[in-house]
């Protein structure tokens, strides 16, 4: 997803349209069905759901805080906090773990010095796991923001990390 | 000669214009006179540089003048041969495809170029070759992924597309449509195998409306991409089964509830359900009747449990995805509590070839109570993976060696898992079990969602109960209990096993919280999150016990006295009290007692405390 460096007007704007454009119903029925995919939209404006956003789109939405918090936490996709420029994520799928997932997250950490869950000091890199996404013929497989790297090992990780620039 | 993207696609206002429509798709599609090249262009392909092989070969065909008449060049959806991506399949008129794998783009430049010198396919191709994969498949669900666009919604209705709704509109009752998939023996494909028919009378006769046709594209088992295949590369074999679904219960709305991590399936579907509009198929009024569909997409935000009806239902609602109890079923109650019918992706692709084909013809594939097919996703230790269908009553052995081509690493294959994280494992001595619902289900495992994950002698079965153990912790809602403490449970005791800490009760109690789980949580998550460890304790019960009691797994802590200052904060922190000693006076920890824990020795800033192997009696 696209980072957004600071929580500026213009992401707020953008999401304010989106909603707009989703055209809902005027009922609580359709406003809370819309929530997931609004929050799919703030978290790729913004990077991450702070309190501020939340707070946003439970306005938009009229919902409760509470609703949207409980949401975003319910669901690993969603995060209240910042990742990295580059976000490195590690496909948790079985096939992935069958090929030695392990050794190439092992690898990457050695490399950045952080831990997997962590973000880097100057805010480069963040280490995350994704849920399988299905490209298991090229396991393991490894994710730097939109790109998919397949067939991974711990060889080829300075060459991934020096494709972040 | 015209070429399909020509063919004007306006709105269309009855069921003659479909027709016609198909006439001119089918006949400039399959036009006898040119060569036809197929770039698999799925997530798979992609990823190994597809989208670069196809624009190389775009680039050359325009080169050499051939582009427009005598080749033409397509983009298709998943072909199955994930392992070989990029893939390229060439047809000559009246011909036998051949298949090209690992194409990067200077093999997409070469045979280019060796069309263009045997444009009349009179010399045989010569660095081509022909895969037995396929004439070992049957496929149905699979049957237009890799030959049609699926970006082109004319590609769709050359190949017979929407004539199924049409005919269920204008010439079926929905008692009709009902009564044909029942007879067809279809049986749920997600896992559960509840009998597809009967599960559209359930939501027939349930009184409420609206009604809703759900369509569970979560695909949430790791290794499993069979959805994902299809939503790529034929989304709208889901969609009019959607619409000949809700014409049959009695819905107008349609939800597809897909996995965010499946962006390429969302866009094909998105622009599918599109152009279905453009032309009249989906909407309002389709092709001037009465009956009117709509779809919507909702998104998933990485929870396994979504996969779960009713906790999919839930988030469609914009809630946590949390589970709630059935009976009422969600025929009866479902969103909104208005009765609502949900059915995995494979099942709906089935539903267009039973009502083209007829029931008998269906049952005709597979067992007498399995019919039809299978699509396994094939991954792990396995050379060809990728997606293979085969009818149901196929072995194990025939998937795994006939299709799969055996084992990758060298070494001998020693189990698969089907079923995901639901499921079990069956060793290789049971291989030549026929690949049925009971079958499985007697072995320990499940049918599933139909990953196939494939494990090598180097695979430790306690280990992979452990993988599987940790993703079920993960993505337990927590709603109930016994799943949300048993689960974690479960966990902790492998963990101490295979830490070298475990003793010969420990299997016992895994048994027994294993029982007790299933026997109460809330969903299908927790029922099921304990077969990976039942399963590898029926078939591989000598490598837990290899973990337990063998002197060379047996440790204890130890106080070293030259370190130990007496500040008691190891006593402090053990949990069983069993840490003695005077302040400032070297402590002691009485073996018999000690847990094995690990608190003291991460309490200790003097590194006085220390794990010391040790032999037993």
């Amino acid at each position: 997803m696209t980072t957004s460096t600071a929580l500026d007007a213009k992401g707020f704007d953008e999401l304010e349209q989106f909603i707009k454009d989703l055209d809902l119903e005027d009922s609580c029925q359709a406003r809370e069905g819309a929530l997931i995919e609004v929050l799919h939209k703030a978290q790729s404006v913004f990077a991450y759901l702070p309190s501020d956003v939340q707070e946003f789109v439970a306005e938009k939405l009229q919902l409760s805080l509470g609703h949207v918090y409980g949401v975003i936490s319910f669901y690993s996709y969603f995060t209240t906090e910042r990742k990295g420029q580059f976000e490195i994520n590690f496909c948790t799928g079985t096939a992935c773990f069958v090929q030695g997932a392990g050794k190439v997250i092992e690898r990457f950490e050695e490399l950045l010095g952080i831990k997997m869950g962590e973000v880097s000091a100057d805010g480069k890199f963040s280490l995350g796991h994704l849920r399988c996404v299905g490209a298991c013929s090229l396991a393991p497989v490894v994710m730097v923001n939109d790109k998919t790297y397949g067939n991974v090992t711990p060889e080829i990780v300075p060459q991934i990390i020096a494709d972040c620039q | 000669m015209v070429k399909i993207g020509d063919i004007p696609l306006k709105k269309l206002a009855t069921r003659r214009a479909l027709i016609e429509l198909a006439r001119k798709c089918e006949t400039a599609e399959v036009d006898s006179e040119a060569v036809h090249i197929f770039v698999g262009m799925s997530t798979c392909g992609r990823a190994s540089g597809a989208e670069e092989t196809y624009a190389i070969m775009k680039y050359e065909l325009e080169k050499l003048g051939l582009e427009q008449d005598r080749v033409r060049l397509f983009q298709t959806g998943c072909i199955g041969l994930c392992h070989a991506e990029p893939i390229v399949e060439v047809q000559y008129p009246n011909q036998k495809r051949i298949t090209f794998d690992k194409v990067g783009t200077a093999r997409g430049r070469k045979i280019v170029v060796e069309i263009a010198k045997n444009i009349d396919g009179k010399k045989v191709f010569s660095t081509g070759m022909g895969l037995g994969i396929y004439t070992k498949q049957t496929r149905i669900a699979l049957r237009n992924c890799g030959s049609i666009d699926p970006r082109r919604i004319r590609s769709y209705i050359a190949s017979g597309g929407y004539q199924e709704l049409a005919k269920s509109i204008f010439e079926r009752t929905p008692e009709e449509v009902i009564q044909i998939v029942t007879d067809s023996g279809l049986r749920g494909r997600g896992g559960g195998g509840f009998p597809t028919g009967l599960k559209w009378g359930f939501a027939r006769k349930a009184s409420g409306n609206p009604k809703y046709m759900v369509c569970n594209a979560d695909e949430g088992d790791p290794g499993a991409f069979m959805d994902r295949s299809i939503l790529e590369g034929d989304p709208h074999s889901i969609i009019e089964a959607m619409a000949i679904g809700g014409y049959a219960i009695g819905a107008n709305k349609g939800y597809i509830y897909a996995r965010a991590e499946y962006p390429l399936a969302v866009a094909h579907l998105r622009n599918a359900i599109n152009q279905a509009l453009e032309a009249g198929l989906m909407g309002n009024n389709i092709l001037g009747s009465d009956f009117s569909f709509h779809i919507e997409i909702r998104y998933g935000a990485g929870a396994f449990v979504c996969g779960e009806e009713t906790a999919l239902i839930h988030s469609i609602e914009g809630h946590r995805g949390e589970p709630t109890n059935k009976p009422p079923f969600p025929a009866n109650s479902g969103l909104w509590g208005k009765p609502t019918n949900v059915n995995n992706v494979e099942t709906l692709a089935n539903i267009v070839p039973i009502l083209e084909n007829g029931p008998e013809w269906f049952k005709g594939v597979g067992t007498e109570n399995n019919s039809g097919t299978k699509v396994f996703a094939l991954a792990g230790k396995i050379k060809n993976v990728g997606l293979v269908e085969v009818p149901m009553g196929t072995t194990i052995r025939e998937v795994v060696y006939g299709l799969g081509g055996g084992s990758c690493s060298g070494k001998s294959i020693k189990a698969v898992q089907t079923g995901g994280p639901s499921g079990g494992c069956i060793p290789s001595s049971k291989f030549d079990t026929e690949i049925t619902y009971e079958n499985l289900v007697a072995l320990g495992s499940m049918m599933g969602s139909g990953g196939m994950i494939v494990m090598d002698e180097d695979t430790n079965m306690v280990e992979l109960a452990k993988f599987y153990l940790e993703f079920t912790v993960e993505e337990s809602c927590g709603k109930c209990s016994l799943c949300r403490l048993g689960t974690r449970r479960l966990l902790d005791l492998l963990e101490k096993i295979i830490d070298g800490r475990g003793v010969e009760e420990d299997i016992a109690d895994l048994e027994a919280t294993a029982e007790c789980i299933k026997a109460g949580a809330l969903c299908g998550l927790g029922q099921t999150a304990p077969n990976p460890i039942l399963s590898t304790l029926r078939w591989y019960r000598q490598e837990y016990e290899a973990f337990i009691g063998n002197g060379d797994n047996q440790f204890a802590y130890r106080i070293d006295p030259d370190q130990c200052v007496g500040c008691t904060a190891c006593a402090k922190a053990c949990p069983v009290e069993c840490i003695e000693g005077e302040v400032k006076k070297v402590h002691t920890i009485r073996e018999e007692d000690c847990i094995r824990c690990g608190a003291c020795e991460a309490k200790c800033k003097f590194d006085a405390i220390k794990k010391q192997k040790v032999k037993a009696c």
